[in-house]
């Protein structure tokens, strides 16, 4: 029996559920020398700013207990040379491109959303909220449900209406679901959690903080917990909503926690630092998962785990009911 | 590539460990200046980064074998020191851009302390193939840490060996020796496998002599492929602009004065993309 593995970003069809985590994956080249990206559900870019942006100073990464710390701080050539460099190579290869995008105000983060509202190729926008907001004495936009809905509203309201636009979340905030729900409110077609929660660590030889930057984002199997958690929280309270869940997926089974909790998308990101081929293998055991468990198809698996105690899976019913003799 | 090895041999060659691994497709795609990266912990680990190790020797046997030398520090490496032949082991490789060589046999120095002479024998190989002279300077801070002095002795026209300790060799460092190896052996180019601070002084004597000079630098790396940015410094390119590149991957291999040695650690202000001004990480 082999799994259907479809799955629905918004209106928008993905052969598989697994994407990389933004940021995790540069803009593919690199993961292209491992494998056929096409094999992919979709591509997610690394945060897309309007100008280059040199990043923080090193170190930037910490090892930390099952996890990681990073400082990247978005790194990356700027819109003109994604759209110039980044974007087409992806596009003339018929990859499904998630395209993330960050920005310090909402003027900003408009102004990308122009610029990237004709580029062919642009499959889902994704908008990473976990951007310090430069009108609000820095604090990031996710941590505000105000703030997130003023730039989703202004993105949604410039790019296609083809093209779903989904806000990611960060899972250290007071009430992820107001969040999540004044994103929805303000037109985001889909939610993306978790990004970073932030962390920090000491380097006790040297005697002061690991990272340059002092703190940073914690990633890794460190975070599934929490990822779970914030998927489990959103579905709950806006169950129509598709939801890309990530965070510390390491394997088939992390992944299957995340579907079962309501996400419909999975995210891998640190884990391509330990195997590049993390998408496949997890792909790959995700399904084994469900056909283990008598899943036909993955959709039948989103949200599974919200049933009621003591209510039999509609699924396994199913299932009994055709293999009867 | 990625490729679960067997572990043929171990040792111990003085201070360092040195592990021959059977690992066909990376022995085959191997240049001198290649590195892997290494899944250490086993299975259930709590270690989600792979440690990256440079590539010491590759030989034909059991169709391709790579030998890693290195030094114990934390968990990963201590792990890695515990493991037996017929053991396997997860490598991804080989990683990196290699070292350049010359087109027209040359006069080169091998500059190497600790284990960053490991690297400097294949390519010493691949110079002498190519019909150059070698020569080597060796160090570290005592005999026990100076890697490689008898195989440097029976391939080089000269190898000069440095402790800080005065145990082996000169007193001193390697770059305290360069100047005068440089110039008796009117030396046309350097190569140098070393901590930065050492790679930065050894740039400055190669320019001094205006030579040039191509150093193999290590960054703290969690993915060794170039998907991460966490392992960038600040290089000059073509251009004259400077932007933070990565280690893995435009690296870790680069013409020294093009580092800008005393600004690893930040965000140079005229770097590409900078904000308003580079952020200083004290060290
Ligand atoms: C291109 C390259 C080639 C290298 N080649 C060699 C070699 O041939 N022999 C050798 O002994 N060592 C080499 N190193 C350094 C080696 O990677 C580190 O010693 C090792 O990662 C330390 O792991 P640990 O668990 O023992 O230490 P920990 O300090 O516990 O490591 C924690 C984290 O920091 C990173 N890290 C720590 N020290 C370094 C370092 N010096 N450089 C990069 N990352 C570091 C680790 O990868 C890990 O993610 C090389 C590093 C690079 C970047
Ligand atoms: C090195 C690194 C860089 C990242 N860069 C971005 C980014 O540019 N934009 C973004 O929205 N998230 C970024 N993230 C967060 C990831 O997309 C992801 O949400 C998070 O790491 C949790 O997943 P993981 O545990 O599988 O890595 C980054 C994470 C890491 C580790
Ligand atoms: S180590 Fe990840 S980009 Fe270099």
């Amino acid at each position: 029996m082999s799994v259907d593995m479809r799955t629905f970003l918004a209106h928008v069809e993905l052969a598989n559920p697994i994407t990389t985590a933004a940021g995790c994956a540069s803009s593919g080249r690199e993961l292209a020398q491992f494998f056929d990206l096409h094999r992919l559900g979709a591509l997610t870019t690394r945060s897309i700013t309007m100008a280059p942006r040199a990043g923080r100073p090193t170190p930037r990464m910490a090892e930390t207990p099952s996890g990681m710390l990073n400082s990247v701080g978005l790194q990356g050539p700027g819109i003109d040379a994604f759209l110039e460099r980044e974007l087409p190579w992806l596009a003339q290869r018929g990859i499904k491109t998630i395209v993330s995008i960050g920005g310090g105000t909402v003027a900003e983060y408009s102004e990308l959303a122009r610029r990237l509202a004709d580029a062919p190729g642009v499959t889902a926008l994704e908008i990473n909220l976990s951007c310090p907001n430069m009108e609000d004495r820095g604090r990031v936009f996710a941590r505000e449900g105000s703030a997130a809905a003023e730039v989703i509203a202004s993105v949604r309201s410039i790019m296609r209406y083809d093209v779903p636009v989904v806000a990611k979340l960060a899972p250290d905030v007071a009430d992820i679901v107001s969040v999540a729900r004044a994103c929805v409110d303000a037109g985001a077609d889909a939610l993306s959690m978790i990004n970073n929660p932030l962390g920090m660590a000491i380097d006790t030889e040297a005697l002061r903080p690991s990272l340059a930057a002092v703190t940073g984002g914690l990633s890794g199997p460190a975070v599934l917990p929490l990822a779970v958690r914030c998927v489990w929280q959103v579905h709950a309270a806006l169950p129509g909503v598709p939801l890309i869940g990530m965070g510390g997926v390491m394997s088939g089974k992390d992944a299957f926690q995340l579907v079962l909790a309501g996400a419909c998308v999975v995210g891998v990101g640190t884990a391509l630092f330990h195997d590049p081929y993390a998408c496949l293998r997890i792909e790959r055991e995700l399904e084994d998962l469900l056909r283990a468990r008598g899943l036909q198809r993955l959709a039948d698996a989103v949200g599974l785990a919200h049933r009621p105690p003591g209510s039999a899976p509609r699924h396994l019913l199913v299932d009994s009911e055709e293999s009867a003799p | 590539m990625q490729v679960t090895g067997t572990v043929l041999t171990t040792r111990r060659v003085d201070a360092y460990h040195a592990l021959t691994v059977v690992a066909p497709g990376i022995a085959e795609r191997y240049r001198p200046g290649h590195f892997v990266s290494v899944a250490v912990g086993g299975a259930y680990t709590s270690m989600v980064t792979r440690r990256a190790f440079f590539i010491h020797d590759v030989k034909a046997d059991y169709g391709g074998t790579v030998e890693l030398v290195f030094t114990t520090g934390g968990p990963g490496t201590a792990w890695l020191a515990e493991r037996r032949a017929r053991d396997t082991l997860d490598l991804v490789g080989p990683l990196g851009r290699p070292f350049p060589l010359p087109r027209d046999p040359a006069h080169c120095v091998l500059v190497g302390s600790d284990y960053g002479s490991a690297v400097l024998f294949p390519l010493a190989d691949a110079l002498l193939e190519r019909g150059c002279r070698v020569d080597f300077v060796i160090g570290g801070a005592e005999a026990e840490r100076v890697f490689g002095a008898m195989r440097a002795r029976r391939m080089a026209e000269t190898t000069t060996l440095t402790t800080q300790d005065g145990s082996l060799g000169l007193r001193g460092t390697v770059t305290d020796a360069l100047p005068s190896v440089i110039a008796d052996t009117r030396a046309d180019a350097v190569y140098a496998c070393a901590p930065m601070a050492t790679l930065r002084a050894v740039t400055a004597v190669a320019m001094e002599f205006d030579i040039p000079v191509q150093v193999a630098v290590e960054e703290s790396m969690a993915c060794g492929i170039g998907v991460c940015m966490t392992c960038v410094l600040p290089v000059i390119g073509d251009d004259g602009a400077t932007r933070m590149v990565r280690a893995c991957a435009e690296g870790p291999v680069f013409r020294g004065e093009r580092v800008r040695f005393e600004d690893v650690g930040t965000i140079p202000f005229d770097a590409l993309g900078a904000p308003g001004g580079g952020v200083r990480h004290v060290s």
